[in-house]
């Protein structure tokens, strides 16, 4: 594990590589290094690391720091497997503007993992090659796992009550006339 | 047509001209591609997983996996329980290693309290989680079997695994999702009568797997069906994250008990089964050399089970005991407080990893100083490990899709949580 000192030094080396603003800050809690980033320079920054060792992107994850700003997060969980050391990259962007530029070129695991941080909170990975929903239905609205997201009942939707329980969805294309062409994305 | 219903049938495949100029160099490009829905009940994909498969004639050009039919939103319900109320609703994710998901979950939870699992409670732990990986790959390996044409295999792993849930229902009282594991320790000492049930399980398990080889190892459509079918190496594997049997059988001997011990692992002496090729039958191979470490395991944890609490003294963590109630003020303080509100965890973020049965199952918790956590978020492996079906298959039969698919061991309750 990187001491205190140790993430200093990455930091550090980072700041030289990448200019002055690309780490925000570094937390050290619980034995486990975290270096806040850039969103801009994410590609940049775990290209750097991965040439230090930490070649294993282990889990990307999103999280919704409200009431906090900038609203939403993005973890990347590093591992350098030779010295079996861990060390977490984090941004934070705001929720009007929730755009991270994705890794999935340089980091094909993020693949998946991108889609279900968009899915879920809505965060726009830039450059990836499928971004669609991926655990909720292709026309659900919302991203649930937002903090103001409500828990709460919804109705379950089977083919006899479609068209009444998602009216904004998939009830429009009910009133659609034969020689009316369908509109594309007209639920979003 | 609804918008629904149109929008489901938009899902974009690859371009056709790219894939026939990959693959299709010599072949008969003039051969029709046909696109296939594989699921979301199809058995042999293991739940509801949905493949969208485009095939050329037998040979698979194209899988798109869709998922998300079993998601129940479990992260979402664990942002708005007490901590300790979180364990059962986690361990429903991966439903066939719930040990594990409740280990990964407490793991997370106590180090950020930082309080101390005593000894004998960490080995407890060690026990059930090994009788757990072994549950679970008996599992994988009747079902796997039954994929490939083999139902008899079915019904001799589930003899195996009926035993092990015999076991843990007389330590928790339930056979699956047992919430045996507590933030600081386990509910309970074991039973009387347990270790020696363990014990005559433990002599048995291992010329049960001699048994299952002997079905298995030689047999001519098993070598046939696994052998050098969907190879992927250790290199292509780290790309797309995959960890546990999957990468070993590439020859990487990755193991987090080995690189990073947690929970007294250090203790015990165990082998880490790793293949050449990676191929299916690698897969087969390290699974099942993996339950002989396991039973190892159990073997040593049991023998030098250590004397002591089997759940940390700490009262702000856990519950006191029920005798104390009737006598200590205290103690009656401390049930209310934990018991109605929960315990209160210092602000901050950790990410907590173990090894599942599937590879790397890393539990994320963030606390805001509340009794609820404000972010649980897991780290499934089948969830990252899907993402390889596409490239071991592609180019191959769709014979060999089924037995990659079963080889990969995808839990969807897992991926979709």
């Amino acid at each position: 594990m990187p001491d205190a000192t140790g993430l200093e030094l990455i930091a550090q080396e980072l700041r030289e590589a990448e200019g002055d603003d690309a780490v925000l800050s570094t937390v050290f809690f619980r034995g486990r290094g975290t270096l806040e980033v850039e969103p801009a320079r994410i590609g940049a920054v775990l290209a750097r690391l991965r040439k230090r060792g930490y070649a294993f992107l282990a889990s990307v994850h999103g999280v919704d720091y409200y009431p906090e700003e900038p609203r939403l997060g993005v973890h990347y969980e590093l591992l350098d497997m030779s010295s079996v050391d861990r060390v977490t990259v984090k941004l934070r962007v705001p929720i009007d503007a929730p755009e991270v530029p994705s890794v999935t070129d340089a980091w094909p695991t993020a693949n998946h993992q991108e889609r279900e941080i968009y899915d879920m909170f809505g965060v726009v990975f830039t450059g990836h090659p499928d971004l669609r929903r991926i655990l909720m239905p292709e026309d659900y609205e919302g991203h649930p796992q937002r903090r103001d997201f409500p828990i709460g009942g919804e109705p379950v939707i089977f083919t006899y009550n479609e068209h009444d329980a998602n009216p904004s969805g998939a009830g429009r294309a009910g009133t659609t006339g034969a020689g009316q062409a369908p509109t594309p994305g007209a639920a979003r | 047509m609804s918008e629904y219903r149109r929008r489901e049938q938009s899902i974009t495949l690859s371009p056709l001209e790219q894939q026939l100029g990959e693959h299709g160099e010599g072949e008969d490009t003039t051969q029709e591609l046909l696109t296939l829905n594989f699921g979301p009940h199809h058995p042999a994909t293991h739940g509801v997983l949905r493949l969208i498969v485009t095939l050329q004639g037998e040979i698979v050009r194209d899988v798109k996996p869709i998922i998300g039919y079993v998601h129940t939103g479990i992260e979402k319900t664990a942002e708005d329980k007490a901590y300790w109320k979180v364990i059962p609703v986690i361990e429903r994710m991966d439903y066939l290693s719930y040990y594990f998901n409740a280990m990964a979950f407490c793991g997370a939870v106590e180090t950020l309290i930082e309080v101390e699992v005593p000894k004998r409670a960490q080995y407890l732990r060690v026990i059930h989680l090994e009788l757990n990986r072994i549950m679970s790959h008996l599992v994988w390996l009747g079902t796997s079997a039954l994929d490939l044409g083999a139902i008899s295999m079915f019904w001799y792993c589930f003899r195996e695994r009926e035993k092990i849930l015999d076991l843990f229902e007389m330590s928790s009282g339930a056979r699956m999702h047992t919430r045996y594991f507590q933030v600081g320790g386990v509910i309970e000492d074991i039973p009387r009568g347990f270790a020696e049930k363990l014990s005559g399980f433990l002599e048995e398990m291992p010329s049960r797997i001699d048994q299952y080889g002997a079905l298995l190892n030689r047999n001519e459509i098993v070598l046939h069906r696994l052998r050098d079918t969907c190879p992927l190496d250790a290199e292509t594997l780290l790309s797309l994250g995959v960890t546990g049997p999957l990468l070993r059988a590439a020859g990487n001997p990755w193991d987090l008990r080995k690189a990073a011990p947690y929970s007294s692992y250090d203790d015990f002496e165990f082998k880490i089964p790793v293949g050449t090729k990676g191929d299916n039958y690698d897969r087969y191979a390290c699974r099942l050399a993996e339950m002989y470490e396991s039973v190892k395991i159990v073997k040593q944890a049991l023998a030098g089970l250590p004397e002591g609490p089997h759940i940390t003294e700490d009262r702000k963590v856990a519950l006191p005991p029920r005798h104390e109630l009737a006598t200590s003020m205290e103690a009656l303080i401390h049930h209310f407080k934990l018991v109605t509100e929960g315990m209160r965890v210092p602000p901050g973020e950790v990410y907590f990893p173990i090894e599942s049965p599937r590879g790397e199952l890393g539990c994320f918790v963030r606390s805001d100083g509340s009794s609820k956590p404000a972010r649980v978020h897991m780290r499934d492996p089948s969830f990252v490990n899907l993402q390889a079906t596409a490239p071991a298959v592609k180019g191959a039969y769709i014979a060999d899709l089924i037995a990659t698919l079963a080889m990969l061991d995808p839990i969807l309750g897992g991926i979709d949580r």
